[in-house]
């Protein structure tokens, strides 16, 4: 992978609340950053003391074990001392209010608060409450920018670019906010990104994000280089907008066969946890083209480089 | 107390004046509108370079009392009133307990006579609870004093219930408001639908949840020859829809709120509750279309839509947050900038719209400056440039997206019923 070891950008965000804030120069900075990072976590001795002295907590209220456990690991890896805060989506209402709960964590002195909530902006109203650096860890629909920068990542190691890439992101498109942040980040990028769905699941005017829109799933494999496979969530909003797991594998699913008809070395990328049967079979899953396991692992290394990068925010322009 | 007002651009579209004049107030009433008057007064006031009006009447404020006094009380809120030129004022009737009675209504009315620096008018709900089951005794109400009814914040989609209903306000010679919205289709949404609520992930209420029911209602009030009132129009169908029922000749009659000609979705991308309002700010090209609506008369009316909230209230995630935002020190301002500067009105008409029109289709006689009118009267200072900054917001609450935005023309004097309540821009009470 060819760093961008040029790059004369200077990080000044104190948070990371989605791609749609960033500039190019920017999400590059954090890919560059977590090149290095992705290196410290191939080594024997897998710590560095970038942040050492300095508390992150992750606050968390939706649950999550994979993300939670990336940040926590990646906060550990730069020697940051982690503190887990899981809040019941239910008790939100009547207990204490998102910012009061900053403010309150804040006044433990530590440094980063990393949010997931289910509301969307939840993150953008708590950063601009508190001084300490938020990093959205996923909210609502709307973004979760350390999901789709390991997508990137990814993509940039197994293809060497970005720019010129055909990606096709596919699935409930309406409820996810990783297809919105891979939307920002990989048109900021230069890809050309492919958006399918079924109609009911595609969002009004996302054509106006600068991608192209299909219901044709045949249509959005044809040229792609890589797709991006969403998590139906039969369990919450895809549900009410689509009838059934079967009917949705029928038209959607990601099979074998299909990816017989599409480039050799096409990506197939998902950002977990998979509905074997439902999003993708399990052949494609467990298959040659999938990097499903190695997002995962690159996970780490661009969470370091955010958590990383807005610590060290230097303020001003 | 007698006041002589000197040498003021005195603006009456129900009098046709729009001249260099004075004005004799004696007691309560309208004593002399006319060049040089030379009468001897208590106190004279200057208002030369200033506009001399009817004090605006605002027929759409939730002014929260009884039951949500930490938001606002009728002394906070007609103060609120006064600041923004307004003298008189409807009180929406979602407080709780809700308007539905004609005892709750006596007990406002005492509230009034006790705490409000202006004219008050109630507005009682349709339905017993504001629940669109059964509705209330509009005789009654009426006897009490209500001068029309609305179960605004909320619609009644009961198609047999609201023809009901406009029969007996027809009967009871009552105006019935009603808030537009089929919540089958607006229901969850938060913001616009649209681009807006695509890029930020929020769920989104459709135009359609606005205009199919204005559709409806509009077939109604034309079913039942009577009269209907459409409460804060916000999309352009509306207001095509409302044109068109006018020409046919429906009794209709239609309010927007400053926000729907000064705001678009586009405001709510930063997340900020202060611009989370029911019906959502639209597009452009609904701004653009609420402006036609106001310059050829398809929209009468200026109403804020005044709906104060707590900091506490609006300080949470955008989807938990409560509807509305204040409106009634702001809505002179904003209506200078974007429909006087803007060409789309000229100040007779826009003091129509804010005072002449409600008063009419309120029908109190309010909302002219005619001699032996009742001394309502505001004075502008239309070019004074001014920063609308938080600590001089006089509602109890201070839930606006207008904070810190520099604004022009403001409200120098007021009077009500011959009483001066506000003297270069201080309140006198």
């Amino acid at each position: 992978m060819k760093a961008n070891s040029d790059t004369k950008t200077i990080w000044t965000k104190k948070d990371l609340l989605g791609l749609e804030y960033l500039s190019r120069d920017e999400i590059e900075l954090i890919l560059y950053t977590a090149q290095s990072f992705k290196e410290v976590t191939t080594r024997q001795i897998k710590k560095v003391p970038a942040l050492r002295g300095k508390t992150v907590v992750n606050l968390f209220y939706e649950p999550s074990t994979r993300t939670r456990t990336s940040f926590e690991l990646a906060a550990k890896r730069l020697s940051a001392d982690v503190v887990n805060i899981a809040i019941e989506a239910s008790s939100v209402k009547k207990g204490e209010t998102l910012i009061d709960t900053g403010k309150n964590i804040e006044a433990l002195k530590i440094d980063i608060i990393v949010v997931r909530h289910n509301c969307s902006g939840a993150p953008n109203i708590l950063a601009r409450s508190v001084k300490s650096s938020v990093v959205n860890a996923g909210d609502g629909w709307h973004e979760h920018p350390t999901q789709a920068l390991l997508d990137m990542f990814t993509l940039k190691s197994k293809l060497g670019r970005i720019e010129g890439l055909n990606v096709s992101i596919i699935g409930d498109i309406a409820h996810s906010r990783v297809a919105r942040s891979n939307i920002w980040g990989l048109t900021k990028l230069g890809a050309k990104v492919t958006v399918c769905a079924p109609p009911m699941l595609i969002p009004p005017d996302i054509e106006k994000m600068g991608v192209r829109v299909t219901t044709d799933l045949d249509e959005a494999l044809r040229h792609a280089d890589a797709i991006n496979v969403l998590r139906m969530q039969f369990e919450r909003d895809s549900a009410k907008a689509f009838p059934s797991k079967l009917e949705y594998f029928k038209q959607y699913g990601i099979t074998e066969e299909r990816l017989k008809k599409c480039k050799q070395d096409i990506i197939v990328m998902h950002p977990g946890p998979i509905n074997r049967g439902v999003e993708m079979s399990s052949e494609v899953a467990d298959g040659k083209s999938s990097v499903i396991l190695e997002q995962v692992t690159n996970g780490i290394a661009v969470r370091m480089a955010a958590l990383y990068l807005v610590s060290n925010a230097r303020g001003g322009l | 107390m007698k006041y002589l007002i000197k040498n003021g651009k005195v603006i009456d579209p129900a009098s046709n004046i729009n001249d260099i004049n004075d004005i004799f107030v004696v007691d309560n009433r309208i004593g002399a509108v006319g060049k040089d008057i030379t009468m001897k007064a208590d106190d004279i006031i200057d208002a030369k370079g200033k506009i001399v009006a009817p004090g605006f009447v605002d027929m759409h404020v939730h002014l929260r009392e009884p039951g949500r006094e930490d938001e606002e009380t009728v002394a906070s809120g007609t103060r609120s009133a006064i600041r923004g030129g307004f003298t008189s004022i409807c009180s929406m009737p979602n407080t709780e307990p809700p308007m539905d009675n004609p005892k709750i209504v006596k007990r406002l009315k005492e509230i009034i006579k006790k705490t409000a620096l202006c004219n008050v008018f109630i507005v009682g709900a349709i339905t017993a609870g504001r629940a669109s089951k059964k509705l209330t005794s509009f005789s009654l109400m009426g006897k009490e004093g209500v001068i029309a009814v609305s179960d605004d914040g909320a619609c009644i989609e009961d198609k047999v219930l609201m023809l009901r209903a406009l029969k007996d306000s027809k009967r009871n010679s009552l105006l019935l408001i009603d808030h537009c919205e089929d919540t089958k289709i607006s229901k969850g949404g938060v913001i616009n639908k649209g681009f807006i609520s695509t890029k930020m992930g929020l769920c989104g209420i459709p135009r359609q949840a606005e205009y199919e029911m204005v559709k409806r209602d509009l077939e109604l009030a034309k079913k039942a020859k009577a009269r209907i009132h459409i409460a804060h129009v916000s999309c352009k169908e509306s207001v095509e829809l409302i044109r068109k029922a006018k020409r046919e000749g429906v009794c209709v009659t239609a309010e927007t709120a400053p926000h729907y000609f000064s705001l678009t979705e586009e405001c709510c991308a930063t997340y900020d509750t202060n611009t989370k309002m029911n019906p959502p700010l639209r597009t452009k090209d609904d701004v653009e279309a609420i402006k036609r609506g106001l310059a050829d008369v398809t929209i009468d009316a200026i109403a804020t839509d005044h709906a104060p909230h707590t900091d506490s209230e609006k300080d949470v995630e955008f989807d938990f947050a409560p509807f509305g935002i204040i409106g009634l020190e702001t809505a002179l301002s904003l209506a200078a900038a974007e429909l006087v500067d803007k060409k789309i009105l000229s100040w007779p008409e826009l003091i129509s719209k804010m005072s002449t029109r409600p008063a009419a289709i309120l029908n109190v006689n309010r909302g002219s400056l005619k001699k032996g009118s009742v001394a309502d009267i505001v004075i502008i200072d239309p070019d004074k440039e001014y920063v609308y900054k938080k600590d001089f917001i006089e509602s109890k609450s201070k839930n606006s997206p207008f904070i810190n935005w520099t604004l022009k023309a403001k409200v120098a004097h007021v009077f009500v019923g011959g009483k001066l309540v506000m003297k270069d821009e201080s309140m006198m009470l």
